[in-house]
């Protein structure tokens, strides 16, 4: 089985992806995150406003089999919460680097440990099995 | 993966079917196919077929057969006629549970023993050592015997296309055999989803076969996932979780299990002083604030104090509410009674609710 790794965004190898527009980001988890996971059942979302650095935890997905804690990629500052993913959860399987977004932050400038598609695509075949 | 796992006879169709394989008490096994909730659903509202060939089973044969099995088990095997199975327990002398098991009375002086794929080897030895002076020959048959799981208020309906009438008649925790696409087969009206079902044992070279046969006759492959939780809804205990070494069996709350008028067997002291004086119990819970509680999460009562552990928790597929099982002091176990469960080193209030969450449907 092969994953989606659009070639737009940056990751983490904690399979969170980041969507970069100037001084502005959109955040998820990937493709292999939510297969893994299963159907997600509940999320938590931190509120507008909220500040983290590069690499904090930000929030917790949950299947019915397990739970994921969430880290940003960028630091920033929450400036819009995906309210429709809280109440969909299945938008997290069903489309997670589209309609199941999570954040929108503006940015700190301080980074993570971001890979590009094609590094992150090789992390994913590494340790699936 | 860094060890080598063990493969059910099953495993190739697990692949074929595109199966989410994880490893589970040193097996290779599907955890989910499509997904965990699809297939409890397909359980609770069709029929569903579970690879369980990595459970162990034991045969005990021979003129002191019954005997050993009041001995070694808690049930009362005496009351269990041929052709009916039932749930039992062994316990060590302290009370603490070395397994739950079903025992199977196929033929005079001829039982199967079936347990927990993690503990064949603990079981075994443990057996073992209580043979003494006992007439019975045990057998360990878990490598050879293939054991497959068709549950759900279809099961009986889509066997029935299979193996004919004996699909009906075979009452609750009956026995027998029968045959199935043509190979030799032990049928029992058991299993541990808490809907009518029926367990399939067959030789290995004969389990491919069977499981394709299901599948055609409409059953949904499950894995191991929506196993667990469609056994947690009706609260059926799981080893490693509400049962281990160190919990008795009224803690457990499957004291029922335990015959202590059958006369003296091995834990039957100790649990004859336990009956009315446990100090902890397995409650069910709902969680009434924000968070979905898991295995091992700390409880404690509203002022802070420890009380105990989450033994299971998740989302239930059918409530659709984060419910969970937690072994707690018996102080806190009257229904209505609220503590925290700690999630992420936060308290999130849940509250005791009636156990079981979900009524088993069996055909009795």
């Amino acid at each position: 089985m092969s994953f989606k790794t659009p070639s737009n965004l940056k990751y983490l190898n904690s399979h969170e992806w980041i969507l970069i527009e100037g001084n502005t980001a959109t955040v998820g988890i990937t493709d292999y995150a939510q297969d893994s996971l299963g159907d997600v059942v509940y999320i938590e979302l931190p509120d507008v406003g909220a500040t983290f650095a590069a690499g904090a935890e930000f929030g917790v997905v949950e299947s019915v089999k397990a739970s994921s804690e969430l880290y940003l990629p960028a630091g920033g500052t929450v400036v819009a919460v995906n309210e429709a993913v809280k109440e969909r959860t299945e938008l997290i399987n069903t489309d997670p680097f589209g309609a199941g977004w999570m954040l929108k932050i503006t940015l700190s400038g301080d980074m993570g440990a971001l890979l590009d598609a094609t590094a992150y695509a090789a992390y994913v075949d590494s340790i699936k099995h | 993966m860094s060890t080598q796992l063990l493969k059910t006879v099953l495993h190739g169709e697990h692949l074929r079917l595109n199966a989410r394989m994880v490893e589970f008490g040193g097996w290779d096994m599907p955890v989910q196919y499509t997904g965990i909730i699809d297939e409890h659903r397909a359980v609770r509202e069709r029929a569903g077929i579970f690879d369980v060939s990595h459970m162990g089973e034991f045969w005990v044969s021979g003129r002191d057969a019954l005997a050993f099995l009041q001995h070694v088990t808690t049930a009362d095997i005496s009351q269990l006629g041929v052709g009916h199975a039932g749930y039992a327990l062994f316990c060590r002398p302290d009370g603490g549970v070395v397994d739950d098991l079903f025992v199977y009375h196929i033929e005079n002086e001829r039982y199967l023993l079936v347990v927990n794929a993690s503990n064949i080897a603990k079981d075994w030895d443990w057996i073992q050592s209580h043979v003494g002076t006992f007439a019975v020959t045990l057998h360990n048959a878990s490598d050879t015997t293939a054991l497959i799981a068709l549950q759900g208020p279809h099961a009986e309906a889509q066997l029935a296309t299979l193996v004919g009438d004996i699909a009906v008649t075979l009452p609750f925790h009956g026995v027998a055999s029968a045959t199935l696409a043509g190979h030799a087969v032990t049928l029992a009206r058991t299993g541990y989803t808490g809907e009518d079902g029926f367990e399939i044992f067959s030789a290995n070279s004969s389990a491919v076969a069977i499981w394709r046969a299901l599948l055609a006759a409409g059953a949904t492959p499950c894995g191991l996932g929506a196993r667990d939780s469609l056994r947690f809804e009706p609260c059926l205990a799981l080893y490693g979780h509400e049962l281990n070494d160190d919990i008795n069996p009224y803690e457990a709350r499957v004291g029922w299990a335990v015959k202590l008028g059958k006369g003296t067997f091995v834990g039957s002291a100790a649990l004859n002083r336990l009956k009315t004086d446990y100090t902890r119990r397995v409650v069910a819970f709902e969680v009434t604030g924000k968070g979905i509680a898991r295995g091992s999460y700390a409880v404690h009562a509203v002022d802070g104090t420890p009380i105990g552990e989450v033994t299971t928790g998740m989302p239930s597929p059918t409530l659709g509410k984060p419910l969970g099982l937690a072994l707690v002091a018996r102080a806190y176990t009257a229904e209505g009674t609220e503590f925290d469960i700690i999630i992420r080193d936060k308290p999130v209030r849940a509250v005791v609710v009636k156990y079981p969450f979900y009524q088993s449907r069996y055909k009795k």
